[in-house]
């Protein structure tokens, strides 16, 4: 975060040496696709769900109990799935930084797979397991388990999908901040789990909420992988993002843009804390840094 | 507490950074582990803390077997080479680390940190965060917070490794001072010489994972028992020449040598310190004429560097102020030098004349 800052800083002392047209058209550029792109239909979304004003808006939103029930599922779904991957991450992130073992490298790159899979062949692997006709389908049915067709099967899809995120942030930091200080507490007679929470826990607390962030914004708006494993039962498994769908399928609209507003608002506030994240993170690296290069 | 090694060797893949190591630290000594980089000091260090395992072999306090116990349980005092202060705590919670994990009461706490701040000289600075601190201030931080926990013993890695010359050498003094008042078996680990000899009681050279040479300061420095302990002490004239019939024939020089009477001639090598070659105005037995090329002040004494043309070398010299006053010495000047003393190391055995 930090360096990136930095190196934005130095390309934009290089382009001040370009000429101004080419300045000027890539400027203009940059700013013509952000606004086609981006700012367009971001303000047409919230035209539309408050097109017939704040009250038809509520309405749209909890008076129907199909969207309402999308709303309080997703809501579940994407703090769920937050907690399996910060433990997850942790874990990871542990094991990587901490060990050397064969196989450690694959392990970081199978870290990544979850983004380069598409998420509808990911929700497509877990109906194949977890289905009635999948390969645990009888085991299941026998203890009588619903996984697919249920929310577990939507926690575990939107779990697949956001797995990296937690892990990818800490990975850099962890290794970054070397296992000198936890081996510190340790000789000062630390238990691994005073060490955990005394000491590793707050140097990576910033990048831990980062990767939170990032993986409950990402749990909120996934799609694909869930669609595939929801079955669209209305009241039931439909999340916020396939009751946006349903409802523009079925022609409503106003129903439709009001859940979408309400996914765009928590997109930016997701964004929002972000930045601010992002500028305090930064403050606590350049503290650390400095400590370094006092170090000589 | 005396910490004994015994047949420790550690392996890092391909790189052997222990070879069977025995060593014995007496109780209440100062021992410093001095070696270049990579020769395993650290390694070593790290293994009595319980750091670092070692793949075979066994390390004793007293007479207790802690080969198997945890870093937690050896009671311990580790000084890191970088100091690993917790970065996110201040001063005074940094120091009370330990005894916060200990449970210990906040009144208590608050006694012996303020007393251990006292004795390393931070007192007031308790608020203040590892970054705002000097490099000698993080040093001693990081040494308070490892005697707090009241160590059986002190492992200090490079602990003024990181720091200015000055800085260094009033730490030096003052860790010096510091352990002839609490007698806590302390070994310390550093590549610099001159901070081994002037703080320890017991100096151990290594090398290549193994232990050269055992012995107090002196007994180090006057009887280097390996040629690469005489080589790692500071720069020496290097000699390669032969011995035969009693006489060493080392390029230019040629003496007597009574150690190897055999005819049959043998390679051997020759290490002669700077302080050891005299220089003089006039030529005596076995001297070599050459010529001043450089002369630096190095603190007591000055160096010179004279070139021996005959024989296409330079010698390193090193003599007092007064005697290059007395002698008049200028660059480009004709001198003659001769060798006060010569070690020389024959490949299987050593000797000394």
């Amino acid at each position: 975060m930090h360096l990136s800052s930095r190196q934005t800083k130095r390309a934009g002392r290089m382009v001040a040496n370009e000429p101004l047209w080419l300045r000027m058209i890539l400027i203009s550029l940059a700013c013509l696709t952000a606004t086609v792109l981006i700012i367009v239909p971001l303000v047409y979304v919230f035209v539309q769900a408050f097109a017939d004003g704040p009250s038809a808006w509520w309405s749209q939103l909890f008076d129907d109990p199909d969207t309402r029930h999308a709303v309080f599922l997703t809501l579940t779904i994407a703090p769920l799935t937050v907690v399996l991957n910060t433990v997850f991450g942790l874990a990871a992130a542990w094991t990587i930084t901490k060990f050397r073992f064969p196989g450690r490298t694959l392990l970081m790159t199978l870290l990544d797979m979850p983004f380069a899979v598409s998420p509808v062949v990911a929700g497509l692997m877990f109906v194949l397991l977890f289905g009635m006709q999948g390969y645990f389908g009888p085991a299941l049915r026998e203890w009588n388990i619903r996984i697919i067709f249920a929310w577990p099967g939507l926690v575990l899809a939107t779990t697949f999908v956001t797995l990296p995120f937690v892990a990818r942030e800490l990975i850099p930091l962890m290794q970054a901040l070397g296992s000198d200080e936890e081996l510190a507490a340790i000789s000062l007679g630390a238990s691994p789990w005073q060490m955990f929470w005394r000491v590793t826990l707050p140097n990576i607390k910033w990048g831990l909420l980062f990767g939170i962030i990032q993986c409950h914004a990402r749990a909120i708006g996934e799609f694909g992988a869930v669609k595939v494993v929801s079955g669209g039962i209305s009241g039931e498994t439909d999340t916020m993002p396939l009751r946006v769908e349903k409802l523009f399928q079925e022609y409503n609209n106003p129903g439709s843009f009001a859940v979408a507003s309400v996914l765009t608002l928590i997109a930016l506030a997701t964004l929002g804390a972000r930045i601010l994240l992002e500028r305090w993170a930064e403050y606590q690296i350049q503290s650390m840094t400095s400590e370094q290069e006092t170090k000589p | 507490m005396s910490i004994s090694i015994q047949k420790v060797s550690r392996r890092f893949d391909a790189f052997q950074a222990l070879d069977d190591v025995t060593l014995e630290v007496p109780s209440g000594s100062l021992t410093a582990l001095l070696g270049p980089s990579g020769s395993g000091k650290t390694t070593l260090l790290r293994i009595v803390a319980g750091l670092e395992s070692a793949d075979t072999g066994s390390v004793l306090f007293q007479d207790e077997d802690v080969t198997e116990t945890s870093a937690r349980d050896r009671g311990v005092g580790f000084v890191f080479q970088h100091y690993a202060l917790f970065r996110h705590m201040t001063v005074f919670e940094n120091v009370a680390f330990g005894l916060r994990v200990r449970k210990v009461s906040n009144e208590e706490v608050r006694h012996s940190v303020n007393d251990l701040l006292k004795m390393v000289r931070l007192d007031g600075l308790g608020n203040r965060f590892p970054t705002e601190l000097s490099g000698g201030q993080r040093q001693r931080v990081a040494l308070a917070r490892a005697l707090a926990v009241r160590p059986k013993m002190l492992l200090l890695d490079e602990p003024f490794g990181a720091l200015d010359a000055k800085v260094r050498q009033e730490l030096r003094t003052w860790l010096r001072k510091l352990h002839e008042e609490m007698h806590v078996t302390t070994v310390f680990v550093t590549h610099d010489q001159e901070e081994a000899f002037e703080m320890a009681d017991q100096v151990v050279v290594m090398n290549h994972g193994k232990i050269e040479q055992i012995g107090t300061p002196q007994a180090v420095f006057d009887k280097p028992a390996t040629s690469f302990v005489m080589d790692f002490l500071g720069n020496v004239n290097v000699f390669h020449g032969r011995v035969q019939s009693g006489r060493v024939t080392l390029g230019p020089f040629n003496l007597q040598y009574d150690d190897y009477q055999h005819d049959e001639p043998r390679e051997a090598t020759a290490y002669v310190r700077p302080h050891e070659l005299d220089i003089d105005r006039s030529p005596s037995h076995s001297s070599l004429p050459g010529r001043i090329k450089q002369i630096n002040p190095a603190g007591s004494v000055l160096k010179i560097r004279v070139a021996v043309e005959e024989f296409g070398i330079e010698l390193n010299i090193e003599v007092s102020h007064y005697r290059a006053k007395s002698l008049d010495l200028k660059l480009d000047d004709a001198v003659y030098v001769h060798p006060g003393s010569v070690r020389v190391f024959m490949p299987e055995a050593d000797y000394v004349i």
